[in-house]
């Protein structure tokens, strides 16, 4: 049982930084139906400028987490300026080339710049460990800041779609872009918006994973990329809550298939999930099936 | 017309060939070097050739072997086995080189050992441990261009189970490893063997794959069956965070490993208050007071400013090796397949060849028969443990 407990435990962490890369991704995906399929190597640009700030600047964990999320909102903007937008009014397959040609660009860029070899993240915070149950159960406190930084986040991005005036142009886009558009929307500016938001939550995420495993290296985005892909289908892309549900399942999922069966299985049953997912209900989980109308 | 044409091109291209086989020849020894300097196990290749460098530059300094200069050709092999390969054949057939050295891993050695059996051209390896490395699996028979400097799995595999029954006392071990990795596997395979036959027992085996982050879901599951020691046989970045998330579980027990562990990265990944009660075999110590050792530390720091680590010693050792081979080998530079077949009994016939990690003499499996030493991580610094000898 406790060792249940402990693997549970180890899954939501995985779940959080799942949950927090496909967050951006279900967001770019439901406002322009674009699969940004560089977004997990903007989460790895968030770590290294964390990465430079920590070493070069003698920052601590928040200003450098702040930097990182600036930086990769930015670089969000223009990746959707100068990759994307041009091809807006193309078929989807040009803008899913674009996307993963923008991420070779960033891995390679990165590697040319800072080197291929992997680098020790700084320790930021003091680690401190709770032994629970005669100390079989052992919570790390960066597994807190995790789970909790990525919460937060969430009811961020929630209030800011639900309430803010950004966030209800971004439902009206991602409903008719064209209808929108009469309606006085700045189509253009609130896709920018949606790059920068979801460009900078890949950022923190890229931060808190180079802090939970200190260490960092520039293909370190291309799986978890990958995973939080799946994890936002398997929830509902598009859907924020269901972004979320997908990142935690996807983790809890993949701990106890390496726990209980054998840790070479735990990709292939992701993707498994995923075309599982795709057979019976295409909507994910939290999706609702809309008829097309004719 | 056309024909003549065609085979006027395919004179000048073959006579472009034969030109440049005997241009290499004439002012220096070109030797190729086929190494991991990025990607994946960077750190291995790119200290290997700093000790390469240094050695060969000190050596030129000296006048070189008979007059010439020995020049080398560095190719990065990305740390891909497909790549080891490609660039030892383009070391063999397009830079006419008389040996190649590298790669530093087991994997990308065997495939580039390929293209050097193919092409008859010596191949040596400062750091890959994997026996099936020099010596045939299925047939037993010693590869006939394919060398090592550095002592095999067998020997590593033996001396750390050993280590762990006798000096630690060690009754039931987990082993934790890279189902993706040559190295990974036959050291796995030699360690359970001796474990096994000398009355321990292996409770746990677990895999992982290649690039792996999170080792926690495993450990846990490690943890529950409550072993007397792991033994982890990986390279520094799987091992600075195996070792890491072990101790955040609560894992105290002995973390072993082999020479994959002698990096600071290690310690650096791990933390300094976990990097504690682990030991790995390695080849050579900074510590070890031998007159040789110290020389060459004093000149690595002068040349490069930082302390070298095992693998800057195995790179250095190789370029002397090969210098001392060339001087042995009587090359003649009438062919580049005579010269190679001549530097190739050479390095056969190496005995008692004195190196900053060892005396190193080449037996008949093409292995370099040499002592290791253990050494045991004490709050993050390296502390020498024991000399085995073979």
């Amino acid at each position: 049982m406790s060792t249940f407990m402990q693997q549970l435990i180890n899954g939501i962490t995985l779940g959080s930084i799942y949950a927090l890369i496909s967050l951006g991704y279900t967001m770019v995906y439901g406002i322009i139906k674009l699969i940004n399929f560089a977004h997990g190597d903007i989460f790895m640009v968030g770590a290294y400028i964390a990465y430079l700030s920590v070493t070069y600047l003698k920052l601590g964990l928040i200003p450098s987490l702040i930097i990182s999320m600036m930086f990769c909102s930015i670089l969000g903007m223009l990746i959707e300026k100068f990759a994307y937008k041009p091809l807006r009014n193309s078929p989807r397959i040009s803008a899913l080339i674009t996307a993963i040609g923008v991420s070779l660009l960033l891995e390679n860029l990165m590697q040319i710049v800072m080197g291929a070899d992997s680098r020790v993240f700084p320790r930021l915070v003091d680690e401190k460990n709770y032994h629970l149950f005669q100390s079989k159960i052992v919570i790390n406190n960066k597994q807190i800041y995790l789970l909790i930084i990525t919460i937060i986040l969430m009811i961020i991005l929630n209030f800011v779609v639900k309430r803010t005036k950004v966030g209800k142009a971004m439902r009206a886009v991602s409903q008719d872009m064209d209808a929108a558009r009469l309606m006085g929307i700045n189509v253009d500016t609130t896709i920018s918006y949606t790059f920068a938001i979801g460009s900078a939550l890949a950022a923190a995420a890229g931060v808190l994973v180079g802090l939970y495993y200190n260490t960092i290296n520039p293909l370190m985005g291309v799986l978890p990329g990958l995973k939080a892909f799946i994890a936002a289908v398997f929830g509902g892309i598009g859907i924020i809550p269901g972004a979320m549900l997908g990142g935690f399942s996807l983790g809890i999922i993949e701990t106890l298939v390496s726990g209980y069966g054998s840790s070479m299985y735990k990709d292939a049953v992701a993707f498994a999930l995923l075309i599982l997912i795709l057979i019976i209900k295409p909507s994910g989980l939290l999706g609702k099936n809309i008829k097309e109308k004719v | 017309m056309k024909k003549i044409v065609s085979i006027i091109l395919l004179l000048v291209f073959a006579l472009s060939i034969f030109t440049v086989s005997f241009a290499s020849s004439k002012n220096a020894i070109k030797i190729g070097v086929d190494l991991e300097l990025s990607q994946a196990v960077a750190q291995y290749g790119q200290k290997e050739l700093e000790g390469i460098r240094l050695a060969i530059d000190e050596i030129n300094k000296k006048g070189g072997i008979g007059g010439k200069k020995i020049e080398l050709v560095v190719i990065d092999n990305k740390s891909d086995k497909t790549e080891a390969q490609n660039v030892a054949t383009k070391l063999a057939v397009r830079e006419n080189v008389l040996a190649i050295l590298g790669p530093a891993t087991s994997g990308a050695t065997k495939s580039a050992a390929v293209a050097a059996t193919k092409h008859k051209v010596p191949i040596i390896s400062p750091s890959a441990t994997d026996d099936a490395v020099t010596v045939d699996e299925r047939t037993g028979k010693t590869k006939a261009y394919v060398f090592r400097t550095c002592f095999n799995d067998s020997f590593q595999g033996n001396v750390m189970a050993n280590f762990a029954l006798k000096t630690l006392k060690a009754k039931k071990a987990a082993i934790i490893y890279d189902a993706t990795s040559d190295y990974s596997k036959g050291l796995l395979k030699n360690f359970k063997n001796i474990f096994e036959k000398s009355g321990g027992k292996v409770i746990a085996q677990e895999a992982f794959g290649k690039g792996e982050q999170d080792f926690s879901s495993i450990l846990t599951k490690i943890r529950a069956k409550n072993p007397d020691v792991l033994f982890a046989p990986v390279y520094y970045d799987e091992a600075g965070l195996i070792i890491k998330q072990a101790r955040e579980l609560g894992m105290n027990i002995p973390i072993l490993g082999a020479d994959g562990f002698d990096d600071p990265k290690v310690v650096e990944k791990a933390g300094k208050k976990n990097a504690n009660n682990v030991f790995f075999s390695a080849h050579y110590s900074s510590q070890d007071t031998d007159v040789k050792v110290q020389e060459f530390i004093k000149k690595f720091k002068a040349k490069y400013n930082q302390e070298p680590n095992a693998f800057a010693a195995l790179g250095y050792d190789l370029g002397y090796f090969i210098a001392d081979a060339l001087k042995r080998a009587n090359l003649k530079f009438d062919s580049v397949a005579k010269d190679r077949e001549r530097l190739k009994a050479a390095i056969e016939n190496t005995k008692n060849f004195v190196g900053v990690t060892g005396i190193i003499s080449i037996n008949k499996y093409h292995n370099a028969e040499k002592s290791a030493v253990i050494i045991e991580l004490k709050d993050g610094v390296q502390k020498f443990k024991q000399k085995l000898n073979p």
